[in-house]
């Protein structure tokens, strides 16, 4: 078992690495960066003072060196002294659109995001399991057919429509504002029960709009495998040496089609995140994705490449978790071949 | 001793081959071609059947927009800002007049600072069908003004209503529909070249180019795909044409999309690899390009054709997301999400719902799209 974790965690380091190379050379793909622009702006309106600041965030963050050697300095990998360190040292980077550092600017939106996603997660759990049991048990009557007309509109429902269909009729109907992530007058508010409600509250929409896709395809592959374990030999011989028929489920099909069910979650993860992002942006969540596509569109490049590693490293170390959990239940893994 | 046992002899002449004769359904069920199979199995699955006619339709009138829209894709109507849809009516005072609808008295009221749109009821003014209309440039080749529908003479018909500088809202879903529907067969062909090379790659030379590929793949399937999509499309730069960004675009779309094919692609041909048909053409000396090309490929192409046809709504749903976000297409070039972008804000969708009206098309094509692919998935192993 530590040596399957081992080897998987190197792999995750690896991939890590290959990543945060990727996002770096996506977010300088774009000619000149934030400062050089910021530099001519302020030269032609003559404020000098302000160029030269900028010119020395310039120097400081070695935007004026060549690629490979920022991308070293970002990392970390190559701390220059009396410049910037990078992420190895726990120095996230500078953004220079709000002029603060990056874990300023996303320190909140960081929690808010884990918290969107983890919520969606439990979500999707909890309502995919009993209802894909459901409809494989009974599959022919009529909430079960329901169900399953439901989940296939579910899949083909693009996640940040069905956010604007519910902004419009849950504003048309009751009035009320789905956006942000809590109430504006509690915003300010130090923490309290009515705050930790009005979170709740506002947390309800986001996150059946995130989860419906994945619930959906869920429910639909998880039914599949059940459909397929519940006519096998041994689901038989359970019924027929006279086990009820919630243990004669439960006890031997169900742990079977958990198996590939864990090893779904891993998949699920990077649909997940990116629906997040998208519905985020719809709904004016208080989630990275917002932050990440203004510091896209002004080439905000450790704020933006910062988000990116941030969301990256959310699915690889989900997928991780996903896979461990799938070892620890499935003898056959932990064990090697 | 008793009687002799009764024998039995059939008089009939005998005919060795009576047992081997099929009745006609068998025989032509036996002597149909692999693709006459598919397709007779995948008519059984009528929601595929169904969306295959409409995406069929759908694809054919791509060419023929202009005839179809009432409109041009640009024509503004500075008295329209905002006109919600105008109705269809059929009988005009109890008498049936035939499709026709009212014409829009145009008012602001001046509490709520809102404009209002009140039918004048007093004519009904009937919609034309087959006519001249708004002219238009076929093609870039031909100047016509032939129109499938045109508003009434004098009057106006905006049966979706109208954006915000008065362009009729059936007219623009229509122009969109093109491209909308292009980006996703342009964007699957890119993937799909990727996907059957690389997949074929590491499926047929293995060892270090199969391992090389596979950490490609599956760290382009750790990534979430719309910050990496964002992040590439906001690296276009600005001052290319329209056109130049719809490739960019869709080649965004291709490049993150491959990885899955190409698993497919590599996992069937190690599967396949091991089949005595495999090995036969083998020892008769087919070379290994023959194998590949003339054995492999042809038995999983319609697999691959299946999971093409299932991720096609991916690539028009992201078009969708992105010109929404204003990251994708620019105006004026027109899709569905590019509609969709005047749709973000509350006051838009409160005040102007028929802005949401594009979401339809897509919902509809995109729904189309998996039943067609489910459909064919099913069909494509007509011997299981």
């Amino acid at each position: 078992m530590t040596r399957y974790f081992l080897r998987r965690f190197a792999t995750m380091a690896v991939t890590l690495l290959a990543i945060s190379v990727l996002i770096f050379v996506v977010i300088k793909l774009p000619p000149g960066d934030f400062l050089t622009m910021r530099i001519q702006e302020l030269m032609a309106e003559g404020d000098s003072a302000a160029a030269a600041k900028a010119d020395f965030l310039r120097r400081a963050y070695g935007l004026d060196l060549p690629g490979w050697q920022q991308y070293l300095s970002w990392i970390g990998l190559w701390p220059r002294a009396g410049a910037y360190s990078g992420l190895l040292q726990g120095n996230f980077g500078w953004s220079f659109e709000y002029d603060l550092p990056v874990i300023d600017v996303v320190g909140d939106a960081l929690g808010a995001t884990l918290i969107v996603n983890l919520a969606a997660l439990v979500f999707i759990h909890l309502l995919a399991i009993p209802l894909a049991v459901f409809t494989a048990v009974r599959r022919r009557g009529i909430v079960a057919e329901a169900i399953t007309f439901l989940a296939y509109l579910g899949l083909a429902t693009p996640s940040f429509l069905l956010a604007l269909i519910l902004l419009f009729y849950l504003n048309r109907w009751f009035g009320i504002s789905i956006g942000g992530l809590v109430d504006p007058d509690l915003a300010d508010a130090p923490f309290s029960l009515e705050k930790l409600g009005s979170i709740t509250v506002h947390l309800i929409v986001p996150i059946v709009v995130i989860a419906l896709a994945s619930t959906a395809a869920m429910i639909r592959r998880m039914k599949a495998n059940l459909l397929d374990e519940l006519h096998k030999p041994y689901a038989v011989t359970a019924r027929a040496k006279g086990l009820g028929p919630t243990r004669a489920l439960l006890k031997y099909p169900f742990r079977m089609v958990l198996n590939p069910f864990v090893a779904d979650i891993g998949n699920m993860l990077p649909g997940l995140i990116s629906g997040s992002v998208l519905v985020s942006l719809v709904l004016s969540l208080p989630t990275v994705g917002p932050i990440l596509v203004q510091a896209l569109r002004m080439q905000d490049q450790y704020l933006a490449g910062f988000i990116l590693l941030f969301v990256a490293v959310l699915t690889v170390v989900g997928m991780l978790i996903a896979d461990l959990v799938l070892a620890l239940i499935d003898p056959r893994i932990r064990f090697g071949k | 001793m008793a009687g002799e046992i009764p024998h039995y002899v059939n008089p009939a002449p005998f005919d060795p081959a009576a047992g081997e004769t099929m009745s006609a359904r068998e025989e032509r069920y036996y002597r149909a071609s692999s693709l006459r199979l598919i397709w007779w199995k995948f008519r059984t699955h009528r929601l595929a059947l169904l969306a295959l006619v409409l995406l069929g339709t759908l694809y054919v009138t791509l060419p023929f927009v202009e005839v179809i829209a009432p409109y041009g894709l640009q024509s503004r109507h500075g008295d329209h800002i905002y006109a919600p849809p105008q109705r269809v009516h059929l009988f005009h005072d109890g008498d049936f007049v035939g499709p026709f609808v009212y014409a829009y008295r145009f008012e602001f009221d001046r509490e709520k600072f809102q404009r209002r749109y009140v039918s004048d009821e007093s004519t009904p003014q009937p919609l034309r069908f087959f006519c001249r209309g708004e002219p238009y440039r076929l093609w870039g080749l031909f100047d016509a003004d032939f129109h499938l529908l045109c508003p009434p003479s004098g009057g106006t018909a905006f049966l979706l209503g109208t954006d915000r500088l008065g362009r009729d809202m059936l007219s623009r879903i229509t122009y969109g529909a093109r491209i909308s529907l292009t980006v996703g067969l342009v964007g699957i062909a890119i993937s799909f070249a990727l996907g059957l090379t690389l997949g074929g790659l590491a499926g047929y030379l293995g060892g270090s180019v199969d391992y090389l590929v596979q950490r490609v793949i599956e760290i382009l399937r750790s990534l979430p795909e719309l910050p990496l999509w964002l992040a590439l499309s906001a690296a276009l730069p600005a001052h290319w044409s329209p056109i130049l960004v719809f490739f960019g675009i869709t080649l965004i779309l291709g490049l993150l999309d491959w990885p899955g094919l190409a698993l497919a692609v590599r996992a069937k041909l190690l599967s396949l690899r091991a089949e005595d048909y495999v090995r036969a053409a083998e020892l008769i000396g087919a070379s290994r390009r023959r194998i590949i090309a003339r054995h492999l490929i042809p038995n999983f192409m319609s697999h691959l054709i299946a999971s093409a046809t299932l991720s096609i709504p991916a690539m028009i749903l992201g078009e969708t997301a992105l010109s929404f976000l204003g990251l994708g297409l620019r105006p004026p070039v027109t899709s569905w999400g590019v509609l969709l972008n005047e749709a973000q804000n509350l006051a838009a969708v409160t005040l102007y719902p028929w802005l949401l009206v594009p979401m339809i098309p897509v919902m509809a094509t995109v729904l189309a799209f998996n039943f067609l692919g489910d459909g064919l998935r099913d069909a494509a192993d007509p011997y299981s």
